[in-house]
């Protein structure tokens, strides 16, 4: 029995279990995407919040797609508009949010901890699409479907994490959630930006120096991008950067034949990845995109759909009113 | 006159630990002996409990002038009492820095006028602790200073220190230093290490201490000053004091009630684990633990860094720095140190009273003729420290809701009883 | 919640039966079996609407389509229970414009079920007609829905709850009447 998630905060304290559970219930909405009609009054009357302190297109616009999709209304706070640059602290913009009665709140935020903290302090459900380098649970979890579906498992796949590792909290989700599957996962970018602490957050964790012995036999790959937002000196010249760690069409036959090619987004075409290996077969990206919303309807149905926790399972939830699952063996009318 | 009765009387620097009584007249020790009377004497009955000099705090933050939202000096050596302490010594970072006579007259006069315990401020080192030019330091000895220090910050360069052990050495003043390396410490939050790297939190390497400790060290070998190293929380630094003691430098060490107790791991974005230096790994706890029972640490400070709670409820990124301490130090000593069995009972008496007294180029002692302060604690006791009792100002620690097995009793300063916890008996 | 069968309204021969004669029923009443399509609702719904499409196989030679609705992210009630239903995917791999569906479920009861599957399908596409096929009715409709084939209809009260089990998902073959025991 699934416990009830009251929030996604990461993917750290989340079991084996509690994630193939977020994967498999993805797939009825993966295949919502095929509907000619893309609109389910499933969360009508609800109202997802998308707190984005920290600059996002891709990801705010793929939450905000989702909550549509499923019916639900949004509030959108947007970090160049926000009252935060006027000084108004994290807690009070968050509090006035609350008084506005969301029923979830999707946050993305630039310092770490930032959904932790908020979570502590709301009595509704937090989604966390990014705190600072800390964790992005929902790319982990659409590159994990996406690598799932693709290559039919995730246990015992060698998968190798491309850039700066130090400063990505796709990484440290990815890490958590490959590791937590018996998956075996390479590091490899810049020293400085891949410390010897990172192959002891999660079991099967190694690093390897060089992009060549990384990618050897390599099930797939997740490049990241060279961030320029989170200032992190030294600052590498871009042809250091290319010819140490760009994922080039060569580099990528080291791999296996089929290996998969996955990247968060967005992409600088020519740094971290050649672009010919970019459009090619093995990238994934288009892929994640979807898959991206797949997971996110997934997550909003789980967490912002239905009653407060006291009311009844619907097993229970019987009798007079309408379809239900059931929870015993035959069906119990309450479906009909 | 206050007679304290049948207690146990633990004074270092006589090596005493024994049952006897102690007389105190007006502001001084009168007697000290077995089985005393005294007619007119109130009597404080100190049955099953231990008879110290009284406690001296090496480091603290009273946040007087300019940061009275987070303490004055009246709430804080309140609190202070309450921990047992009977002198602090303020950190000149208030606003103004006390870098100026007129600054520390200040303090010494409000101190007068309402602190529960004696208060010795520190002046700064440089005018303003910018790191720039040298304090009116002999003007503020005059005024009241019995230490030197830019903290908050590092004393910014070798060659600043170097002035600035020099002119203290001819006024016989100790310099502290709050040992960082600015460039590794940059945008830090916490210790650099596996907890940082699952958190995302920017992590502040050991060597960020150890590399000004070292540096410290060697300027002291240049000058043969008297250097004192504030809240020391690495094996690195360690190391330093331990090489400096050997070479015979007149170099000193504390090490906080935090740093003992807690590591990095225990850090989960609660801001109330969040202060500088930042916890450190459980490596550097037991060799700083080792050091304090070996002698190579001086003594125990709090550096109790008040933040008014409003200030600390924010992202851990954007939390200042620091936790309050005066009143869980003794009880963190008596239930982490003594009884775990890492020291006696005598050596943590020692590193609250002779160890900063020394730092101090003072005496702490249970004699007569000496000043009446007297920390009287059970290490029996059974308590747990709230922090929404406190007389501080501020509520930020870590340790609110923690259970401990030993606390202060009573403490006495100038011959007057400034604190009694209510299980306390007095009879007349 | 505690149950006592109180009878048993067809045995395993007399479902048996009453398939062969829907799955009949369904063709002669289809003027044409072209545009025909047989969409089973999750989670009885499906075993009945491949049995019935092997028997419309075996009597007509005709291969109908086949397919599954989940029905879950329609339901009406789902801002009322606390721990939100699993949902699973349809399996429609056919285009539902313009086709002649037979909904197929095993219990016609208050008629939401119904209304959702109906929904569920419009999302799809445009049907040319839907029409829909139960084992049993029970009676106490809620909505306006009516049944077009029906296996056996049956009398019941509120408390009283018809019990199917199929051998695809249950292991054995009957259908109940069994009653809350409070």
């Amino acid at each position: 029995m699934l416990q009830r998630l009251e929030h996604l905060l990461g993917i750290e304290p989340l079991t084996r279990e509690q994630i193939t559970f977020i994967l498999d219930q993805a797939a009825p909405f993966q295949e919502f995407q095929r509907h000619p009609l893309k609109k389910l009054a499933t969360l009508r009357g609800k109202t997802v919040a998308l707190a984005f302190f920290e600059a996002s297109t891709r990801t705010r616009i793929s939450f905000a797609t989702a909550a549509a999709r499923l019916g639900a209304d949004q509030m959108n706070l947007q970090a160049e508009s926000s009252s935060l640059k006027k000084g108004e602290s994290l807690i009070d913009t968050v509090r006035t949010l609350e008084a506005m009665r969301p029923d979830g709140i999707v946050m993305r935020h630039a310092a770490s901890g930032a959904a932790d903290f908020v979570a502590k302090r709301l009595e509704i459900p937090v989604l966390n699409a990014g705190d600072g380098t800390h964790e992005h649970p929902t790319q982990a979890l659409l590159d994990a479907l996406t690598i799932r579906d693709r290559a039919g498992k995730l246990d015992g796949l060698h998968v190798t994490i491309l850039g700066d590792i130090l400063h990505s909290r796709v990484a440290r989700s990815n890490i958590h959630l490959l590791s937590k599957f018996g998956a075996h996962i390479t590091l490899c970018g810049p020293p400085m930006w891949v410390p010897r602490e990172f192959e002891g957050i999660a079991p099967n964790v190694r690093r390897v120096p060089r992009i060549e012995e990384a990618l050897e036999g390599a099930d797939a790959m997740i490049v990241l991008r060279v961030q320029t937002e989170r200032i992190h000196e030294p600052a590498l010249a871009a042809e250091e950067y290319i010819l140490g760690y760009q994922l080039t069409p060569e580099r990528l036959r080291l791999a296996k034949p089929e290996a998969l090619v996955l990247h968060p987004g967005p992409m600088i075409r020519g740094l971290e990845i050649d672009p010919g290996v970019a459009d090619g077969p093995q990238s994934c990206v288009l892929e994640q995109v979807t898959n991206g919303l797949a997971v996110r309807m997934a997550l909003l149905y789980h967490l912002v759909g239905g009653a407060p926790t006291d009311a009844p399972h619907p097993a229970e939830a019987s009798s007079a009113a309408s379809s239900g699952a059931s929870a015993a063996k035959g069906s119990s009318n309450a479906a009909d | 006159m206050l007679l304290i009765k049948n207690g146990r009387v633990i004074d270092p620097a006589s090596r005493t630990d024994a049952a006897m009584d102690v007389l105190l007249d007006g502001e001084r020790i009168s007697k000290v002996g077995a089985n005393l009377a005294a007619e007119n004497a109130e009597i404080f009955d100190a049955k099953g409990l231990v008879v110290a000099p009284g406690f001296i705090d090496l480091h603290c933050h009273l946040r007087e002038p300019g940061q009275e939202i987070s303490e004055t000096i009246v709430t804080g050596t309140r609190a202070a009492a309450r921990g047992g302490f009977t002198a602090v010594c303020t950190m000149p970072n208030t606003q103004p820095v006390n870098d100026s006579a007129s600054v520390t007259r200040g303090i010494v006069e409000r101190a007068a006028a309402g602190a529960s315990v004696r208060v010795w401020p520190i002046g700064a080192a440089s005018v303003g602790s910018k790191g720039e030019a040298l304090a009116e330091i002999a003007a503020m000895k005059d005024a009241g200073i019995v230490a030197v220090s830019d903290d908050g910050k590092p004393i910014a360069t070798a060659r600043l220190m170097r002035q600035v052990m020099d002119y203290c050495r001819a006024l016989d003043l100790p310099v502290i230093d709050h040992c960082e390396d600015a460039s590794l410490f940059t945008g830090g939050v916490m210790r650099e290490g596996p907890q940082s790297i699952k958190l995302g939190l920017k992590g502040i390497p050991a060597q960020s201490e150890s590399i000004c400790v070292g540096r410290d060290v060697e300027v002291a070998t240049l000058t043969g000053a008297r250097l004192h190293i504030a809240h020391m929380s690495t094996v690195g630094s360690l190391e330093y004091v331990r090489m400096a003691k050997k070479m015979g430098l007149r170099v000193s060490c504390e090490v906080t009630p935090h740093h003992f107790t807690l590591t990095d791991e225990d850090v989960q974005y609660d801001t109330h684990y969040k202060m500088n230096p930042p916890l450190a790994s459980r490596a550097d706890r037991d060799a700083l633990i080792q050091g304090i029972a070996d002698g190579s640490v001086d003594a125990i400070a709090t550096d109790h860094a008040p933040h008014h709670p409003a200030s600390k409820d924010v992202e851990f990124d954007r939390a200042p720095f620091g936790i309050t301490g005066f009143e869980t130090a003794l009880a963190l000593g008596l239930t982490e140190l003594v009884h775990r069995g890492k020291i006696s009972l005598a050596r943590l008496v020692e590193l609250f009273t002779t160890g900063p007294a020394r730092v101090l180029g003072m005496e702490r002692k249970i004699a007569s003729g000496e000043p009446a302060d007297l920390t009287i604690f059970s290490t029996e006791h059974e308590w747990t420290y709230r922090a929404s009792e406190s007389p501080s100002k501020s509520r930020n620690t870590p340790f609110d809701g923690r259970r401990f097995r030993g606390a202060p009793m009573a403490t006495v300063v100038a011959g007057r009883v400034v604190y009694r916890r209510e299980a306390a008996a007095t009879a007349k | 919640m505690r149950v006592v069968e109180k009878r048993q309204l067809l045995s395993s021969e007399e479902i048996g039966r009453t398939l062969q004669r829907l799955a009949h029923e369904i063709v002669e009443k289809s003027g044409g079996t072209k545009d025909l399509a047989l969409i089973g609702v999750r989670r009885r719904g499906v075993p009945l609407s491949q049995r019935i499409a092997a028997i419309i196989k075996t009597a007509a030679g005709v291969n109908v389509p086949v397919g599954t609705l989940d029905i879950t992210l329609y339901r009406d009630d789902l801002s009322t229970v606390a721990q939100q239903p699993v949902v699973h995917s349809n399996e429609i791999d056919f285009p539902v414009d313009d086709r002649d569906i037979v909904l197929i479920d095993d219990v016609l009861y208050t008629g939401r079920t119904v209304r959702a599957a109906m929904n569920g399908l419009f999302d799809l596409g445009r049907p040319r007609r839907i029409r829909l096929c139960v084992l049993v009715d029970r009676g106490h409709r809620e909505l306006p829905v009516e049944a077009t084939f029906v296996g056996r209809l049956v009398e019941t009260s509120d408390t009283e709850i018809v019990e199917v089990r199929l051998r695809e998902i249950d292991g054995e073959e009957r259908v109940m009447l069994v009653d809350r025991v409070t």
